[in-house]
C-alpha cells in the first residue's frame, strides 16, 4: 500500500530524513520509535505534505501512485490521514460542519455524491459510540478549548469518520494519562481491519501494549536502522537507545 | 399593476443574459449640482413643495461643508459637479431589467445558487422593494402587509400617501446639518423604502430592499425612513449590488430608524457592491449614514451589517438611546481585500437612563486593504445605569493589509459599566493546513475559517440570509490565499 524508498528530506536547509525506507502493507500496523530529533514528525509531515518540508531526494508511492507530487488535500482525499500531535483550534467552526465538509470532498473525489443529511448524523453517531468520543464535543468547535486528552480523542473520531487507507500517528499517546490512552487505543483497534494501516509514530512503549504492531521500526539520524517485532520494544525500552546510536554510529567513527 | 403570481412567473422564468447593455432607455439629469438640478429631481418626481424647499435647505447647508478629513483614508478626489443626480427608466420597468448583469456579477449569483432575492421572493417569506437606480421598481406583497396596517414601499409614494408621517420622522434622526454626504443626500436624495409598523403589530415577515445602481456615471443617494409604533416589530433587509466599471461611483444613502415604546427594528444589511478590480480600479464608493433613534423607553434598535463591497465603505450606523431602558445593537462583519478600503463602526449615544449597548466588530482584511474600527459610546451626564459590551476583533489574511481600531468612549455618568475587549489574529498556516489534511482545500478551508470567526455576527441574521453571507464571504475570499 505505502512503499518509501530512499526518502531524503530537509527543513529550513537542514537535511533531516536521509535515505529512510519503508514497506506497509494492507491490515498492518508500523510503531516508529527513535530518539528525539531522529526525524519521527518530519516523515509524518512529509507525508502529509507540510508545505515547510522539502524533499530532496527518494520516491514515496500510496498504491502505486506518486503521493509526492500531490497537494495535502489531495493525499487526504487518496486516503492519508495524519492524527497531529498538536491539533489546532479553529474557533466557530463546529466540529461537525468541518467533518461535514471533509467526508464530502473526500466522496467528491472519489465520485460520489455528498452525503445527505440523515446518513450523514448515523454515520456520526456510530463512529462516536465506536471510539467512545463525547457526542457534547461534536456539536463544539473544531478542538476550540479542548483538553489536550479530548483533542487527541477527537483526532481518532476525525480517523473513525473518515476511514482512510493510511493513518499516521504522530505520538498520539503524548500527553494522555492512563485512561485516556486506553480508550484512544481501543478506538484505533476497533478500526483496524485488512483493508487499511497504521503507522504509529511514538517515545513510548507503553502504547504499543494496548495496539499491538505487526512491526517496530527505530528511526535514527533520518534512517531506519532495526526493524523488529514488539519485542524490540521492549528491548529499547530496558536499553535505551544509546546501544543502538553506538552500532549505528561505529562504523562512521574512523 | 402585476399580480404577485405574475411576478413570480417573471422572476422564475427569466434568464441572466451576458454582456451588458443597458436597453432601457433612461430619464437622466444633466451633470452638475445646483438648485435647477434639484428643482429639476423634485418636478420629475411630482414632489409637494415642502419637500422642495426641504431639499434645497439641504443643498444650501451643502454648499457651506467640506469634505470631512478625520478618517483613516485619503478621501478620493471627488468632483460633484461631474456626476449625474437622476437617472430614472423612462418605462417604469419591471424586475426583468436587473438581469443586466455582468459576467462576473452573475458568476458570483450562480455561486450563490438562485439570485438571492428571487429565491425570497419565490420561498414568499420576503416582501422585496426594488431601488434600481434611482428609482423604486418593484414592491411585493403589498397585500398581505396591508392587511396587517404596515406601509411598505417607495419613500416617493409615502410622500404623497402619508405626508404627515414623512413629514414628521424624515431628517428627524439625521438632519441635513449631520455631515456633509447627509447634507448632499437631504438635497439630492432619489428614492428609497419606507416603513411603517402599527402599534402593537409584528410584521408578518422580513421586509428587504434591493438596491442596484445601473447606470454610469450617476451617483445613488437614497433614503430609506422605517417607523416601528409602540409595541412593534420589524425586521428589514438590504442588499445592493452593482455592476464592474472601471470608474467610481457614488453611494451616499441616509437611513433613519424610529422605534416608539416597546418597538423593536432589525435592520440587516448584505452589501455586495462591486469593489473595484483587483488593481483598484472602479468601484463604489459607499458613503452611507445610518441611524435609529430609540425614542421610546423599552425600545430596541439592532443594526446587523455584513460587509463584502465597495471600493471604500464609510459608514457608522449608529443609536441613539433617548427612551430609558432601550436597548442599542451593533454586529458587524468587514472584509476587505485586494484594495479595498473599510472604515466602519457604530455610534452609541446614551441619554436614557439604564439604557444598554452591544457592539461586536469583526474586521477581516486581505490583499493590500486596510480596515478599520472606528466605534464611539457616549454617555451623556442624566443617563444612569448605562451598561456597554465591545468587542472589536480583527483578522488577518497575508502580511500587506492592514487593521486598524479605534475606540471611543465619552463617559459623563459615574454609574456606568463599560467592558471593551479586543483581539488582533491572523489565520494560521497550521489551521489551513490541518483542514487541508482532512482534503479540504486552502479557499474552502479559508472560508470556513472566516466564518467560523464571524459566526456570532452571522448568527443574528435571519436565517435565510444568514447562509447567503456565508456563501458571499467564502466566495470574496477567493483568490486571497495562497
Amino acid at each position: 500500500m505505502l512503499s518509501i524508498k530512499n526518502l531524503h528530506a530537509s527543513v529550513e536547509n537542514k537535511q533531516i530524513l536521509k535515505g529512510l525506507n519503508l514497506e506497509v502493507k494492507a491490515g498492518e500496523v508500523h510503531a516508529i520509535m527513535g530518539p528525539n530529533g531522529s526525524g519521527k514528525s518530519t516523515l509524518a509531515s512529509v507525508l502529509a505534505g507540510r508545505d515547510s518540508y522539502e524533499v530532496t531526494d527518494g520516491e514515496v508511492m500510496l498504491d502505486g501512485k506518486d503521493l509526492l507530487s500531490l497537494a495535502p488535500e489531495d493525499r487526504a482525499r487518496e486516503g492519508i490521514f495524519l492524527a497531529f500531535q498538536y491539533p489546532v483550534e479553529i474557533p466557530g467552526v463546529s466540529n461537525i460542519n468541518f467533518l461535514k465538509t471533509a467526508v464530502n470532498e473526500i466522496r467528491a473525489h472519489k465520485g460520489l455524491p455528498p452525503m445527505e443529511a440523515k446518513a450523514f448524523l448515523k454515520m456520526v453517531k456510530e463512529k462516536q459510540q465506536l471510539v467512545d468520543f463525547d457526542a457534547k464535543l461534536t456539536n463544539r468547535s473544531l478542538n476550540e478549548g479542548f483538553s489536550g486528552g479530548e483533542k487527541k480523542r477527537n483526532e481518532i473520531f476525525q480517523l473513525a469518520m473518515l476511514e482512510p487507507r493510511l493513518a499516521i500517528l504522530d505520538e498520539t499517546d503524548s500527553g494522555l494519562d492512563i485512561d485516556a490512552l486506553r480508550i484512544v487505543a481501543k478506538g484505533v483497534n476497533e478500526l483496524r481491519s485488512s483493508e487499511n494501516a497504521f503507522v504509529m509514530i511514538t517515545h513510548y512503549q507503553r502504547l504499543l501494549e494496548y495496539i499491538v504492531p505487526d512491526y517496530v521500526h527505530v528511526l535514527y539520524d533520518g534512517r531506519i536502522v532495526r526493524s523488529g517485532t514488539k519485542d524490540l520494544a521492549l528491548e529499547l525500552e530496558e536499553k535505551g537507545y544509546d546501544w543502538l546510536k553506538e552500532s549505528v554510529d561505529a562504523p562512521n567513527a574512523i | 399593476m402585476n399580480t404577485e403570481k405574475d411576478i413570480l412567473e417573471e422572476l422564475a422564468t427569466e434568464e441572466y443574459k451576458y454582456g451588458f447593455t443597458t436597453d432601457i432607455e433612461m430619464d437622466i439629469a444633466p451633470k452638475g449640482l445646483s438648485e435647477d438640478i434639484i428643482r429639476f429631481i423634485s418636478k420629475k418626481r411630482q414632489e409637494p413643495e415642502w419637500l422642495l424647499e426641504w431639499r434645497l435647505k439641504g443643498y444650501r447647508q451643502f454648499i457651506t461643508m467640506s469634505i470631512p478629513n478625520w478618517q483613516n483614508f485619503k478621501h478620493p478626489e471627488v468632483d460633484f459637479q461631474d456626476m449625474s443626480y437622476f437617472a430614472a427608466p423612462k418605462k417604469k420597468p419591471t424586475l426583468n431589467s436587473m438581469d443586466e448583469v455582468d459576467p462576473d456579477l452573475i458568476e458570483t449569483f450562480k455561486k450563490l445558487g438562485i439570485p438571492l432575492d428571487e429565491q425570497k421572493v419565490l420561498a414568499g417569506v420576503v416582501a422585496v422593494d426594488a431601488v434600481f437606480d434611482s428609482v423604486s421598481v418593484k414592491t411585493t406583497f403589498q397585500k398581505k402587509l396591508k392587511e396587517k396596517g404596515v406601509i411598505f414601499g417607495p419613500l416617493s409614494e409615502a410622500v404623497k400617501s402619508h405626508p404627515d408621517l414623512v413629514k414628521k420622522y424624515l431628517g428627524s434622526v439625521v438632519p441635513a446639518t449631520d455631515n456633509f454626504y447627509a447634507a448632499l443626500n437631504a438635497a439630492v436624495f432619489t428614492d428609497g423604502s419606507f416603513v411603517y409598523i402599527p402599534p402593537g403589530v409584528e410584521c408578518p415577515m422580513e421586509l428587504s430592499t434591493y438596491f442596484r445602481i445601473n447606470a454610469a456615471n450617476t451617483g445613488q443617494f437614497e433614503r430609506t425612513l422605517i417607523i416601528a409604533d409602540k409595541g412593534s416589530y420589524v425586521s428589514y433587509l438590504e442588499g445592493c449590488t452593482a455592476p464592474q466599471r472601471d470608474e467610481n461611483q457614488m453611494h451616499a444613502a441616509v437611513v433613519e430608524l424610529i422605534a416608539l415604546d416597546d418597538a423593536e427594528i432589525k435592520y440587516s444589511t448584505v452589501q455586495n457592491w462591486f469593489p473595484g478590480d483587483k488593481d483598484g480600479n472602479g468601484g463604489i464608493y459607499n458613503f452611507v449614514t445610518k441611524r435609529g433613534l430609540c425614542k421610546g423607553h423599552h425600545s430596541k434598535i439592532s443594526w446587523t451589517q455584513v460587509e463584502t463591497g465597495s471600493a471604500i465603505t464609510w459608514k457608522y450606523p449608529g443609536v441613539l438611546l433617548k427612551g430609558d431602558y432601550s436597548v442599542g445593537e451593533f454586529y458587524s462583519v468587514a472584509l476587505t481585500k485586494n484594495h479595498q478600503i473599510a472604515d466602519t463602526g457604530t455610534k452609541m449615544i446614551h441619554m436614557g437612563k439604564h439604557t444598554r449597548s452591544k457592539i461586536i466588530s469583526k474586521g477581516i482584511s486581505a490583499g493590500v486593504s486596510q480596515n478599520s474600527y472606528r466605534g464611539l459610546v457616549k454617555i451623556t451626564r442624566h443617563a444612569e445605569q448605562v451598561r456597554n459590551f465591545t468587542q472589536c476583533d480583527s483578522l488577518l489574511i497575508g502580511d500587506r493589509c492592514g487593521a486598524h481600531t479605534f475606540p471611543y468612549i465619552e463617559s459623563k455618568n459615574d454609574s456606568a459599566t463599560l467592558e471593551h475587549e479586543a483581539t488582533t489574529s491572523k489565520i494560521g498556516e497550521d489551521q489551513i493546513f490541518y483542514l487541508n489534511q482532512r482534503g479540504i482545500d486552502s479557499e474552502k478551508a479559508v472560508g470556513l475559517i472566516v466564518n467560523g470567526y464571524a459566526k456570532e455576527v452571522l448568527n443574528q441574521l435571519p436565517m435565510e440570509f444568514a447562509v447567503e453571507a456565508q456563501k458571499l464571504l467564502a466566495i470574496s475570499l477567493e483568490g486571497s490565499v495562497g
